[in-house]
């Protein structure tokens, strides 16, 4: 049995293939209305989500199959008390798949190692988020037209941004990917990052402070918000929020081909009048994130068979 | 001067750093063995000045590997027939189990005290928990 727990579990063959799926999905999303038909997927949401437990939910229902679960910790048995562990064991009894969100860092693994479905990390404090990454490395090659050859600015958050490290972590897989990693001092990407990820596979990469410098040389820019939940400290959270705010007046330098990428929600890192620049690469990437989880759970329940392909 | 009788079969755990020997004692289980165990502590030592020895009678196959990880100057040898047959090497272990305890507040193994504290060693030579991969400061 497959789980989705770290970004990586899938090899880049996998992941291409999961990609092609979602893009046959998204050319023709009624072929696959009954996929799943008769499938429960189980949503344990510990921590409050909107975007990605409705993007589940909206998948599963896509595929024909339906929904079940909790969307905060209070209405769950953990508030009584009950282990990960113990939770997945009972819910295993009840879901066919198990999306999982928790504020705990490894939570996903711990109850992975006791389900009786395929379990898919939605997302645990700040460490992963794979969906989100599966997201952003679909809608770029829908956008692109590949994943190599590419330079990246990842911009804000660097530090506590769960999307960039997995992003990174997945991009190094590619070839001749280039990565600016824009940020203040205080939210550089992690030393392991580094010194695990980027300089084992030999990947280009500069660090910047400035987004304006950087952004004449990008293909893709994600952009991050500054989140207020990773931080034990409010006046630092305060002090580094607005640090970069995309506007029009940098959009001007930027190539006309670049795609603007963030995982949302956004606070105002992005201001609005970016929202009708064609760049704006956002709002699909929403999108995607149904088209990537729809292949994604076809892909974990083995059904990938199934339904008329039409791409 | 305390004299306790060389082996003739077992293991010889030398060089540990002094005032540690119970601790490793401990961490190698070896109180579950059914065999003799001696610990040595504050024996004199040419090379630290002292330090503590654990001898192990009668067996040579538990699982050593956590020394790697506690301290590279402890020399292991193994003794057949009251001679020295083999120095092991120690090497820092791939996964440590139970032996230290993840710091990040935001790791599930702080909020679920039956987890196991797991580290796996990392590319840089460091180690990290296995669940949230925070690296481990001592």
């Amino acid at each position: 049995m497959r789980h989705l727990i770290d970004p990586l579990d899938f090899t880049v063959e996998e992941t291409g293939a999961l990609l092609d799926l979602s893009e046959c999905i998204a050319q023709n999303p009624e072929s696959y209305s009954e996929t799943c038909t008769h499938k429960k997927l189980a949503t344990l949401f510990y921590e409050p989500s909107t975007r990605t437990r409705l993007s589940f939910e909206s998948a599963m229902l896509r595929l024909g199959g339906s929904v079940l679960g909790f969307a905060t910790a209070d209405s769950s048995s953990a508030a009584k008390g009950e282990s990960v562990a113990d939770t997945i064991r009972t819910v295993s009894c009840y879901a066919d798949i198990c999306a999982m969100r928790h504020p705990k860092e490894g939570a996903p693994l711990q109850a992975a190692r006791y389900s009786r479905i395929p379990l898919i990390n939605a997302g645990d404090g700040g460490h992963q988020h794979p969906t989100q990454t599966l997201t952003d490395l679909c809608t770029i090659r829908r956008r692109k037209g590949r994943l190599g050859d590419l330079t990246i600015g990842l911009c804000g958050d660097l530090k506590f941004g769960r999307t960039v490290h997995s992003l990174v972590k997945s991009l190094v897989r590619y070839p001749d990917v280039r990565f600016v990693l824009i940020s203040p001092e205080e939210l550089r990407v992690p030393d392991y990052i580094i010194g695990e990820v980027l300089r084992p596979a030999r990947a280009a990469f500069r660090e910047e402070t400035s987004l304006e410098k950087a952004m004449p040389e990008l293909d893709i820019l994600y952009m991050t918000r500054v989140q207020r939940e990773r931080f034990f400290n409010e006046e630092d959270y305060v002090r580094l929020k607005d640090t970069y705010i995309l506007t029009s007046d940098k959009m001007k330098n930027a190539r006309p081909d670049l795609a603007v990428l963030h995982p949302l929600p956004r606070v105002n890192e992005i201001a609005l009048e970016i929202d009708d620049d064609p760049r704006a690469a956002y709002f699909e990437q929403v999108q995607n994130g149904v088209w990537v989880r729809m292949a994604l759970i076809m892909t974990l329940l083995g059904l990938t068979g199934k339904g008329e392909r039409t791409c | 001067m305390l004299n306790i009788d060389a082996i003739q079969n077992g293991i010889v755990i030398d060089h540990i750093q002094s005032g540690t020997g119970m601790k490793l004692y401990n961490l190698l289980g070896l109180a579950e063995l059914d065999c003799c165990v001696a610990i040595i502590q504050n024996a004199r030592s040419n090379k630290y000045g002292k330090k503590d020895i654990i001898k192990i009678e009668g067996i040579e196959t538990i699982d050593l590997s956590i020394l790697g990880y506690v301290d590279s100057n402890i020399t292991v040898d193994v003794i057949r027939d009251g001679v020295i047959a083999q120095k092991q090497q120690l090497v820092p272990p791939q996964k440590l189990v139970n032996v230290i305890r993840c710091k990040n507040p935001r790791c599930i193994t702080s909020a679920e005290e039956a987890i196991d504290q797991v580290f796996l060693l990392g590319s840089g030579g460091r180690y990290r928990c296995a669940y949230c991969e925070q690296e481990y400061h001592a």
